[in-house]
């Protein structure tokens, strides 16, 4: 949208039900509000924060931009609590997709049956041969730059727009695989390279994780949701769900809502979580009745558990260069490496990539890691023009006791809060510490000095509503359909049985395409 | 010390291309935070400035970055950060009580309170509280070494490096929205980013960091 501009949007009563409610409007409610209102549902998408203008209300700032952030209060503890927050959490129209890096990578084919092909995690009943062409097409939704010839994996298109130039801090990671000779490429990112639409190209600002104020960034703000909007469906904004209802019958009838300080109730014919890996189990959870006292969806008591995070330790160093990694996104080139070579002696891959923390995520990394403050703090903080990271994406194991649960405390909604609890297994130590030194020797090797190790870190969320097989091990189908309820859908990375070694937002973006495709066609055959 | 960025001011850039307006408006309320406390009483405030300047020791020969202005402001507005330490309680208390724990011991340790101390000495309650070796009663169930790390220290560090005095330090370029970078790779510098002082040249990266816009 152009400063001061405006759209039609729909809006719809309360009282009839519409054909779908989706809570959330990120990576995952985005493309399926878009699908749905384009194949002639009535939809609508409710979201928690407020739809936001980038032009308009983004300011160049670590934190200001707070404001995207799901900061409401949250619980964390167990033996390697999760950092929350800006880490891996949105509170506004787009959900996380407003302030992601942008890091847009497929599923190595094998992830999707790496229980019985490489013998860890959990079978998806999904084939990556089908996935193959969703990520195609959500690769062209979003006009992902990227390289010409990707390394690894099966072949794939190349991307719909040029990669982008190479920063300082991504040329050092390029030159560092090259000495260990290993591949490298630049990062395919959802931020375009040249025009498209109203998205100008991207200036290298580098707050891309505060939100993009030129629009360049294909978040669900400038793709997904003005298609949706189009096709007629209503977002519904500054609207946090509390509740689904259910009926007698076991179906859900709609959600009860709080907005503008009052509760509401809108009537649906289907309701679609898509909160991501808290806030859906949390909903769930909360939405118990008599005839569902463990949750919604919950008959298999895997809501909530197999929570995954992704191992995001790193190493960092001084360059006599002045690498000035401020500039451009955070992340312009990757490894890939790790994640199809298997001689290692632990499950799982991962990946690694070139960093550009602005001053406070710097800061934040110079204490947390390095336990600074006084003087040596301000010393060291000096450096930050010299400084080089790389940073892993690791792969860690789905474990049911890394849960979310609902808490006593309540929020300012009067809603129980989550309590989300997280360990590291043996095995997400063992690839922590093989991705460190192998991080490490790239460092070393272009000449970094008073190198440090950021050893406590993860990013990204998956798990706790599991797709599977069948109503014994997994909360939903491969349609994305709940066992238990037939009008109760989930449709975000809580649904990812395994995580992977790559960001997951394209893979959620992709399956949320699926998703809504998969509706038409059932609805087409009468089965919904 | 010397600056590594003489001259360099990243709020002359304020009617440059590189901060819409949003950021200028965002950047005047940070300038602008409230001086005198909202949260804490006056014997907290005094215990608390004194912390500031130890984890933040500032220059004498510039105004100080109101560090414990920015904590106060963010326990008085209820700013939070999206997620709670089970072990800790919610912000504000954990402030109240951990400011009235290092308070009592100062006066255990050394005999006064921790205002009253020596540089070195507040130096050493602190690093205690950051090992978390301070476990008297005044902690009640709250490990030390938590609160050190994880309230603390963010809520201190994090306000200081939010600010254009912060950034002028370290080189930062600050807003960039919407001009952004041109001169991506190592070693190249856009005309409105810092000029780093080398050994000797330190006038002439002055002079050339007042036209840095």
């Amino acid at each position: 949208m152009r400063p001061g501009g405006w759209l039609e949007m729909r809006e719809y009563p309360e009282d009839e039900p519409v054909d779908f409610v989706v809570i959330g409007t990120g990576a995952g409610g985005g493309p399926l509000i878009a699908g749905l209102a384009q194949a002639g549902f009535s939809v609508i998408g409710f979201d928690a924060g407020p739809y936001f203008r980038p032009l308009e209300d983004f300011a160049s700032d670590e934190t200001e931009q707070n404001k995207l952030y799901w900061t409401d209060n949250r619980i964390v503890d167990g033996a390697n609590p999760l950092t929350m927050g800006g880490k891996n959490s949105g509170k506004s129209v787009g959900g996380s997709t407003v302030h992601f890096a942008m890091v847009s990578l497929r599923f190595r084919p094998e992830w999707f049956k790496s229980k019985s092909t490489l013998g860890y995690g959990a079978d998806w009943p999904l084939d990556w041969r089908d996935m193959w062409g969703w990520y195609a097409k959500a690769e062209r939704a979003l006009s992902i730059s990227g390289p010409a010839r990707y390394p690894w994996g099966p072949k794939r298109p190349a991307y719909p727009y040029r990669a982008h130039e190479i920063n300082g801090a991504g040329d050092l990671l390029a030159r560092g695989c090259e000495a260990m000779g290993i591949d490298w490429t630049p990062t395919p990112l959802a931020t375009v390279s040249a025009p498209h639409g109203k998205s100008p190209p991207c200036v290298y600002r580098g707050f891309c994780r505060f939100g993009c104020s030129t629009n360049a960034k294909q978040s669900q703000l400038v793709t997904f949701i003005p298609k949706a909007i189009k096709a007629g469906a209503e977002i519904r904004d500054l609207a946090m769900v509390g509740r689904i209802e259910t009926d007698r019958n076991g179906r859900a009838t709609g959600v009860h809502y709080i907005r503008e300080g009052r509760w509401r109730f809108q009537k649906a014919r289907n309701v679609v979580v898509a909160g991501y890996a808290i806030e859906t189990p949390r909903l769930l959870l909360a939405s118990a009745t008599a005839q569902h006292p463990d949750g919604l969806a919950n008959s298999s008591g895997l809501v909530g558990k197999n929570l995954m995070v992704q191992s995001n330790q790193a190493v960092f160093g001084v360059m006599e260069d002045e690498v000035r990694w401020y500039k451009g996104p955070p992340s312009l080139t990757i490894t890939e490496h790790w994640n199809y070579d298997d001689r290692k002696d632990f499950h799982g891959g991962y990946c690694w990539m070139a960093q550009g923390p602005l001053p406070i995520e710097w800061v934040g990394i110079q204490t947390s890691a390095r336990g600074l403050w006084g003087q040596a703090l301000r010393d060291e903080m000096e450096k930050y023009n010299h400084q080089v990271g790389l940073k892993m994406v690791g792969e860690m194991l789905p474990n049911e006791a890394n849960r979310v649960t609902l808490d006593a405390e309540t929020d300012q909604y009067g809603l129980k809060v989550a309590r989300i609890t997280y360990g590291w297994g043996d095995n997400d130590k063992a690839m922590i510490a093989h991705g460190l030194d192998q991080m490490q020797t790239s460092l070393e090797l272009v000449g970094a000095k008073e190198i440090f190790r950021q050893t406590d870190d993860t990013n990204h969320l998956a798990g706790t509503a599991r797709m599977g097989f069948d109503a014994e091990t997994s909360v939903v189908n491969s349609d994305c359909r709940s066992w238990d309820i037939p009008n109760l859908w989930v449709c975000d990375g809580s649904i990812f049985p395994t995580t992977g070694g790559v960001n997951p937002s394209l893979t959620i973006t992709a399956i949320a395409m699926r998703t809504a495709s998969r509706i038409r066609d059932l609805a087409a055959r009468g089965e919904l | 010390m010397k600056p590594r960025y003489p001259g360099y001011d990243v709020e002359a850039k304020r009617d440059t291309p590189s901060w819409n307006q949003v950021t200028r408006e965002a950047i005047d309320r940070r300038l602008a935070v409230p001086r005198a406390p909202r949260f804490f009483s006056p014997d907290e405030w005094t215990i608390l400035e004194a912390i500031c300047n130890r984890i933040l020791p500032q220059p004498a020969d510039r105004p100080k970055v109101p560090l414990p202005a920015y904590v106060d402001q963010k326990l008085a507005e209820n700013i939070q950060d999206g997620y709670r330490y089970a072990v800790l309680p919610p912000q504000g208390e954990a402030w109240r009580r951990g400011l009235r724990a290092l308070d009592d011991a100062a006066k255990r340790a050394f005999g006064g309170p921790f205002h009253t101390l020596l540089p070195e000495r507040q130096d050493e309650i602190l690093r205690r509280a950051q090992s978390g070796a301070l476990t008297a009663d005044a902690w009640g169930d709250m490990p030390s070494k938590a609160f050190f790390e994880h309230r603390l220290i963010p809520d201190i560090t994090h306000a200081y490096y939010a600010t254009p005095t912060a950034w002028n330090e370290i080189g930062f370029g600050g807003p960039a929205s919407p001009r952004g970078y041109v001169r991506m790779a190592l070693n190249r510098r856009d005309p409105w980013e810092a000029i780093e002082a080398q050994p000797d040249d330190e006038a002439e990266a002055e002079r050339d960091n007042r036209r840095v816009r």
